[in-house]
């Protein structure tokens, strides 16, 4: 603010019958506030610089409103008060009680009593205008608080937790809360809506559309079916409540958590990725922003998740992101960044570590970052093998042909240790488990994670886990001092990356790990 | 369709040692024929018993056992064992139980 503008104000303050005053005359005992309209360009303001003293306004010919105004209110005499050269106030003077001329030891005396003044009264103005600034600083601190309220107030405290899938979710609100939101809306049905939307604008004005927004998506969401059509729904009702120039974009989506089938619709939101074994897609659907303007029609789209495949929802806070050297992050460095994840949160974890590693440290977060994964987790196909000698081989042949329906590349030696670790397994659990009972079957399942293959072996017997009670000694087995057989427990271990045995009342199950990524390698285990 | 493939086991003279060509799966249901190959094997009186797994599938934990029974014969009667045609994945299998330390290993093709 300038010392001007603050000035002009100041001199605006005037006593109730400062008109009356003025219109009569300052009388010889009366003090007034005059308001002053010194405006920045008014010659007056130069010519008391210049002066820099006691100036009787009789004698002054300037085209100055602030002058025409001070003479109607009676000052005959104004004293600039200047302080660094600028002006920070003016003591004006109404004609002497005397009636008299001011005299040259009247002027020394306002003179000196102006340069003492000129200081204390822009110490005091500073003063003043550093308060003025500390309420504004807490004013829009307070609005952010509000704002922040108002958005954590809407956004669902728990991410939907489902059979068979892994939901994970990311909010970090700017500095200036930005507009971002998403929500999840479970139907009775089993199905569940998935929302990521952000509000044009920051602070408390988007706070409020957001949760008008919200509110609108879940009406249409309970009453229509149709992502489509909840968006056109909420486009038609949100248009007429939403002020002007404010926008939302938003995506939404339908899952049927049961069969991986996802329909969705788009309001101009940064479009979702769809990680997929052959690689990653965007899940593109055509529509405007919600509120720009009425009537307003939304494609529909489909798409199925397979096992181990996951849907990125993001909001633009992470791709138009800014490094130091002014670089975003941009589409096709997260596209990059989209591989095989066990699950969400490693999966927005990982990309958080990112774009703390592409931004940099002392980064201030230019927008709110959202982040949704909704991950199908890897499934388990199962079968059950009858207790009988030989059989194993099926096992194995059931878990190869799976990996195979699955493309999952395994270097043929690791696949030849699975193959002898299932067939082992099996064959522990068909005879020490079941007894080769023909009515118990063993259940041979297998998971493939993104990273990572699983096989559970279960027999249905009780008591302790079937195993060899001591590690086979190849020397003491020659010497005939040991059985020679016992290998199978041996050789399970030294064939998988991981052994867990899991025992029930009324089963054991083995489970084989292997890391596609070869967590043991390829180094052979006896060099 | 799961292949089961019965376990053969013929006996021949190389030169100075006694050949067992094995094929088919080595489980608990090739212990007769393996132990009466032995004996034959035996019979030949060689210098040395050369077991060829060129034509063998798969060897499980008690197909292992099997061939430690061979390997502790064969030490009773001080007769040396080699044995060749290995796939990668038993050649493997025979270092980690430490059954090589029993049994010669030959690599017909170059050691990978």
């Amino acid at each position: 603010m300038s010392v001007l503008q603050s000035l002009r104000r100041r001199f605006r303050r005037r006593t109730e019958d400062a008109t009356a005053a003025a219109a009569a005359g300052v009388g010889p005992t009366r003090v007034v506030d005059i308001d002053l309209d010194l405006a920045p360009n008014d010659p007056l303001v130069p010519y008391l610089l210049q002066a820099g003293r006691p100036v009787e306004l009789a004698s002054l010919e300037l085209e100055s409103p602030a002058l025409q105004q001070l003479r109607e209110a009676g000052i005959v005499m104004t004293v600039p008060l200047i302080s660094q050269r600028e002006l920070v106030g003016l003591i004006n003077l109404g004609r002497r009680m005397s009636e008299q001329d001011y005299s040259s030891d009247d002027r020394r005396l306002l003179r000196d009593l102006a340069s003492q003044a000129a200081p204390a009264l822009r110490v005091a103005q500073l003063v003043v205008e550093q308060q003025q600034e500390a309420a504004e600083r807490e004013r829009i601190a307070q609005e952010l608080r509000v704002a922040r309220i108002i958005q954590q107030t809407m956004l669902p405290e728990e991410v939907p937790h489902l059979e068979g899938w892994h939901v994970a979710a990311y909010y970090r609100p700017a500095r200036e809360v930005g507009g971002d939101f998403y929500d999840f809306i479970h139907f009775p049905d089993g199905r569940v809506g998935f929302i990521v939307a952000d509000v044009t604008d920051k602070g408390v004005p988007a706070a409020m559309v957001m949760a008008t927004t919200r509110s609108i998506l879940r009406a249409a969401a309970e009453r229509l079916e149709d992502p489509g059509a909840v968006l056109e729904r909420t486009n038609e009702v949100l248009h007429s409540e939403i002020p002007p120039r404010m926008f939302v974009t938003c995506f939404y989506a339908l899952l049927d958590p049961a069969t991986g089938y996802l329909r969705y619709a788009n309001a101009g939101h940064d479009v979702p990725y769809r990680y997929t074994q052959e690689g990653v897609v965007e899940l593109r659907a055509r529509g405007m922003p919600l509120g720009l303007m009425p009537g307003m029609a939304y494609e529909e789209k489909e798409s199925t998740l397979q096992p181990g495949e996951y849907v990125l929802l993001y909001s633009d806070g992470l791709v138009e992101a800014h490094n130091a050297q002014g670089e975003m992050f941009g589409f096709p460095r997260l596209q990059r960044l989209l591989a095989p994840h066990d699950d969400g949160s490693s999966l927005t974890d990982y990309l958080l570590d990112r774009l703390a590693a592409f931004t940099g440290a002392g980064w201030e977060q230019e927008d709110d970052v959202t982040l949704v994964t909704l991950q199908r987790t890897p499934g388990e196909r199962a079968w059950r093998i009858a207790s009988a000698p030989g059989n194993e081989h099926e096992a194995v042949a059931r878990v190869m042909a799976q990996l195979e329906e699955a493309g999952v590349a395994l270097p043929s030696r690791r696949l030849e240790r699975l193959k002898t670790a299932v067939a082992e397994a099996t064959m522990n659990a068909m005879e020490h488990g079941n007894d080769f009972d023909p009515g118990r079957p063993v259940r041979v399942a297998v998971e493939i994670g993104s990273n990572v293959v699983t096989v559970r072996i279960s027999d249905e017997g009780s008591g302790p886990p079937p195993g060899e009670a001591e590690p086979p000694d190849v020397e003491a087995k020659v010497a005939g001092e040991q059985s020679p057989r016992g290998w199978g427990l041996f050789l399970i271990q030294n064939m998988v990356d991981e052994i867990n045995v899991i025992r029930t009342e009324n089963s054991h199950t083995v489970e084989l790990v292997v890391y596609l990524n070869g967590e043991r390698g390829e180094s052979n285990g006896a060099g | 369709m799961v292949l089961v493939e019965a376990f053969t086991a013929t006996v021949r003279r190389v030169g100075p040692a006694a050949l067992i060509e094995l094929a088919g799966l080595i489980d608990g249901r090739a212990e007769a024929e393996l132990e009466q190959s032995f004996h034959d094997a035996v019979r030949l009186s060689p210098e040395e018993v050369t077991l060829d797994f060129g034509g063998v599938n798969y060897i499980n934990s008690t197909g292992i056992a099997l061939i430690v029974g061979l390997l502790a014969k064969a030490r009773a009667s001080a007769l040396p064992l080699a044995a060749v045609g290995l796939s990668d994945h038993y050649r493997e299998i025979f270092e980690i139980t430490r059954l090589s330390d029993f049994i010669e290993i030959r690599q017909e093709d170059s050691h990978e």
